[in-house]
């Protein structure tokens, strides 16, 4: 029996480290540990409630707008302006929203993921004229090669043309998912961190210039994601094809639902959006998502127990450093006492299942290229697809809403803030299923909960030791080479983890070095 | 001509990612020229650890750190971003362990700065300890600098606040260490931001200035106006925005219809609440 420490997990974001034990040659257990805290809800009690949203946006640099979003929606509806939203408003707040979705998945696949299956060193050999790849030769001729090496070396095994288009497709995904931040910036002002979206609206009204301008950047986005990424997740999965089969994971999956299509309707859950809330399992029974049913729980996590199985609207931070058994600061979401994986895997199944007729008209065109049925959507290779999937909706999607909006008229509304009030805010942002809840007490922020799509995947065992999503996917997988585990790292890869985003609410009271290092 | 190398490694602390995701957005030089290309002529950066983009992961990657502290002894550029827990010993914030004990941050700050050509603290978080530490700090993190201090390193550093900073402030304060050498004193301010990039306030160079002198004030977003009365920073925040501009400069904070929320300045998030007037006692002297 051998154990594989993975610490730190690179290509992903924030501080991450895996360990697995290995027993005959399959990984009979599996724990995550998140290696930074940060504290921000300490940081927001007591402050001006409006602010929550500049500060709960830099709970993370890579997905800033899921959190500005959320948190936006989180004050509207405790300020009471929930169904007041002017239309320019609610559609930027989708087209901001929608950019950065568009080039988180192209950073994620080409940038996170790529040097996982694609061999940026066999370029040393390349004869062609391509001037990106001969870049690439005579920085490897110079001989220092960070930062593509080291790395794990045995299973690279796209033919060389395939490889050298991978790579060269590498360098141009850096200006497609740039173009995206610029797309944003048009109605944001700035990215990372977006100063557009507040609670109101939006800070800007719309011109026709910046419409224009947005609509062509997004035209090059589209012709890449068709003819370029898409493709090439194709070509990926089809010499990878063993990968639809390993990072299963626990098989229930759940979505908040985003992009609002309908700006009348208070109720979050009620509202009508482009990607449809809801749940599923094995069976693919489609079911209504019903946010009373989510739960944290803390058996193995470093919180008083007596605090577990709380809403988080209720939710508390009762830090129990020397809890025996507890292995990690994060806490587990979970869906009616269930583990639930949430994030691209869950949108497009969840959405297929539920009757979407634009998710299901373009995963049975695409899966049929590659001879797979939906199931095969739970792994890696299908959460891979998934994302890429889901990036052409939404850019095709984005194309008929710039085109709904009205230049010259408001996107904002003023509003009064409330003495006494508590909000929810639910949204999918790149990574799944994101929810903000606060209460406000003497107008100001008396409690701010944060459970992040990373938080739901890689949480720890639960009251039931029911293991988190990730900790499932990686259990039960065959390593061929315990040097060079490239099947933990691209099953970690594949939900596309955000430790920033996962442990920075909880409180770091009192732990010490040794009770820290239990995974 | 044979190119020279400048070793560098980017340590990640207590931070959001939100500096390298800003780095990936620059032009001219693009990210795609700095990790392989030559930035100036006959010197490449050789960015030997980053977190977020290298190819490796686990206890290989993190002997690149150390295999690059100790064979290149006084030659490498350490970029720091994010702010450095030290409560407690720094336990809030650890990469990879040694000898079976875990790593904190401020022991890498501390161990890789000592010996390194120049520090560069990027982002307000490293800078000047900008959200983690905002009040009350739960995590006690300091800047690059505070730890830099109480250590007793001496290696010339240079902050580059900004949440997150402009890609430019960074490749040009990078790119001028490389063509003229470490900044000179009178190069910063007295915060040691480059004047190139922070010697001017945004409230200097915004567009809205002259709705300001004229006593003209958004009530609401969205409205003409200056948005001094909407909470905006720009007289007290020194940063070049508002010519510089974001994103392939299509617009910046003011440019949306939002404020300037001050992101460039010690402790601005303390600087609150954000959507409130900044009190007329604090502005400078010339506004």
């Amino acid at each position: 029996m051998g154990k594989i420490v993975i610490d730190p997990v690179t290509r992903i974001e924030g501080h991450f480290k895996v360990e697995a034990v290995v027993d005959g040659g399959k990984v009979k257990e599996a724990k995550c540990s998140g290696m930074l805290f940060r504290g921000l809800e300490l940081i927001m009690r007591g402050r001006d409630p409006r602010d929550a949203q500049r500060i709960a946006q830099r709970v993370c640099g890579v997905c800033p707008t899921s959190h500005s979003t959320a948190a936006t929606l989180n004050l509207d509806s405790a300020f009471g302006i929930a169904d007041k939203i002017p239309d320019n408003g609610r559609i930027i707040r989708n087209l901001i929203l929608g950019a950065a979705h568009i080039a988180d998945h192209i950073l994620h696949f080409y940038h996170l993921v790529a040097l996982d299956y694609v061999d940026v060193a066999r370029l040393a050999k390349y004869e062609g004229s391509n001037p990106a790849l001969n870049s690439i030769k005579s920085f490897i001729g110079r001989g220092e090669l960070g930062p593509f090496v080291p790395r794990y070396e045995g299973d690279y095994r796209l033919p060389d043309e395939a490889n050298e288009q991978a790579v060269a497709h590498y360098v141009a995904a850096f200006d497609m998912r740039r173009k995206g931040q610029e797309m944003l910036a048009l109605f944001g002002g700035k990215m990372p961190h977006n100063m557009g979206i507040m609670p109101g609206g939006v800070a800007s009204v719309p011109t026709v210039d910046n419409m224009t301008s947005f609509l062509w950047r997004l035209k090059e986005l589209q012709e890449f994601i068709d003819n370029t990424y898409l493709p090439d997740v194709l070509a990926v999965a089809r010499v990878y094809s063993d990968y639809f089969e390993i990072g299963r994971g626990c098989g229930n999956l759940l979505v908040y639902g985003s992009y609002e299509l309908d700006g009348k309707e208070a109720d979050l859950t009620k509202r009508d959006r482009f990607f449809k809330p809801g749940t599923t399992s094995a069976n693919l029974k489609f079911s209504e998502f019903d946010p009373a049913r989510i739960t944290e729980e803390v058996k193995y996590s470093w919180y008083a127990d007596s605090i577990s199985g709380r809403h988080p609207s209720q939710g508390d931070v009762v830090p129990d450093e020397r809890k025996k058994g507890a292995y990690s600061w994060l806490k587990s979401p979970r869906y009616s006492g269930m583990v639930f994986e949430v994030g691209p895997l869950a949108r497009i199944v969840v959405n297929y299942i539920g009757g979407n007729a634009r998710v299901k008209s373009l995963v049975d065109s695409v899966l049929s290229q590659v001879n797979l049925k939906p199931q095969a959507m739970f792994s890696v290779m299908g959460r891979n697809l998934a994302r890429a999937l889901e990036t052409k909706l939404i850019a095709d999607a984005m194309v008929d809403w710039i085109l709904q909006l009205k230049p010259g008229e408001p996107a904002y509304i003023s509003y009064k803030l409330p003495e006494e009030s508590a909000g929810m805010g639910l949204v999918d942002g790149a990574r799944g299923a994101l929810g903000h809840w606060i209460e406000i007490k003497e107008g100001k922020i008396a409690n701010y909960q944060v459970i992040t799509p990373s938080t739901w995947n890689i949480s720890p065992r639960d009251d039931k030791n029911q293991p988190g999503p990730l900790e499932q996917a990686i259990t039960g997988t065959k390593i061929k080479d315990e040097a060079n585990p490239f099947e933990i790292v691209r099953i970690v890869r594949s939900f596309d983890p955000c430790l920033a985003c996962s442990i920075h609410l909880l409180s770091p009271k009192g732990h010490d070095l040794g009770k820290f290092r239990v995974c | 001509m044979d190119t020279k190398e400048y070793p560098a490694i980017w340590l990640q602390a207590a931070g959001c990612t939100g500096c390298s995701v800003s780095l990936l957005n620059a032009i001219n030089p693009s990210i795609k020229n700095l990790l392989v290309d030559e930035v100036l002529p006959g010197s490449h950066i050789n960015l030997r650890f980053h977190a977020t983009v290298m190819a490796g992961a686990g206890a290989p990657a993190l002997e690149v750190m150390v295999d690059t502290s100790h064979k290149k002894k006084g030659g490498y550029i350490l970029m720091v971003e994010g702010a450095i827990p030290t409560a407690k010993g720094g336990i809030h914030g650890v990469i990879g362990e040694k000898d079976g004990r875990p790593m904190t941050m401020q022991s890498w700050v501390e161990t890789l700065a000592k010996d390194a050509l120049a520090v560069v603290a990027l982002g307000s978080c490293a800078a000047f300890g900008g959200i983690p530490a905002a009040h009350p700090n739960p995590t006690q993190c300091r800047s690059v600098g505070e730890v830099l201090q109480a250590k007793g390193i001496s290696t010339p550093f240079v902050n580059i606040p900004g949440c997150a900073p402009h890609p430019d402030w960074f490749v040009g304060t990078v790119a001028s260490i490389l063509l003229s050498g470490l900044p000179k004193p009178e190069d910063l301010d007295e915060h040691r931001r480059p004047k190139a990039f922070y010697g001017q306030t945004i409230h200097e160079n915004c567009p809205r200035r002259a709705y300001y002198d004229e006593n003209k004030f958004a009530k609401k977003f969205g409205d003409p106006g200056c948005n001094y009365e909407l909470g905006c920073r720009g007289p007290i925040t020194h940063a070049d925005c508002p010519v510089r501009l974001w994103n392939n400069k299509v617009n910046w904070c003011v440019g949306c219809g939002a404020t300037c929320i001050g992101c460039t300045e010690p402790g601005f998030f303390d600087i609150a609440p954000l959507y409130e007037k900044t009190s007329e006692a604090a502005l400078p002297e010339e506004v």
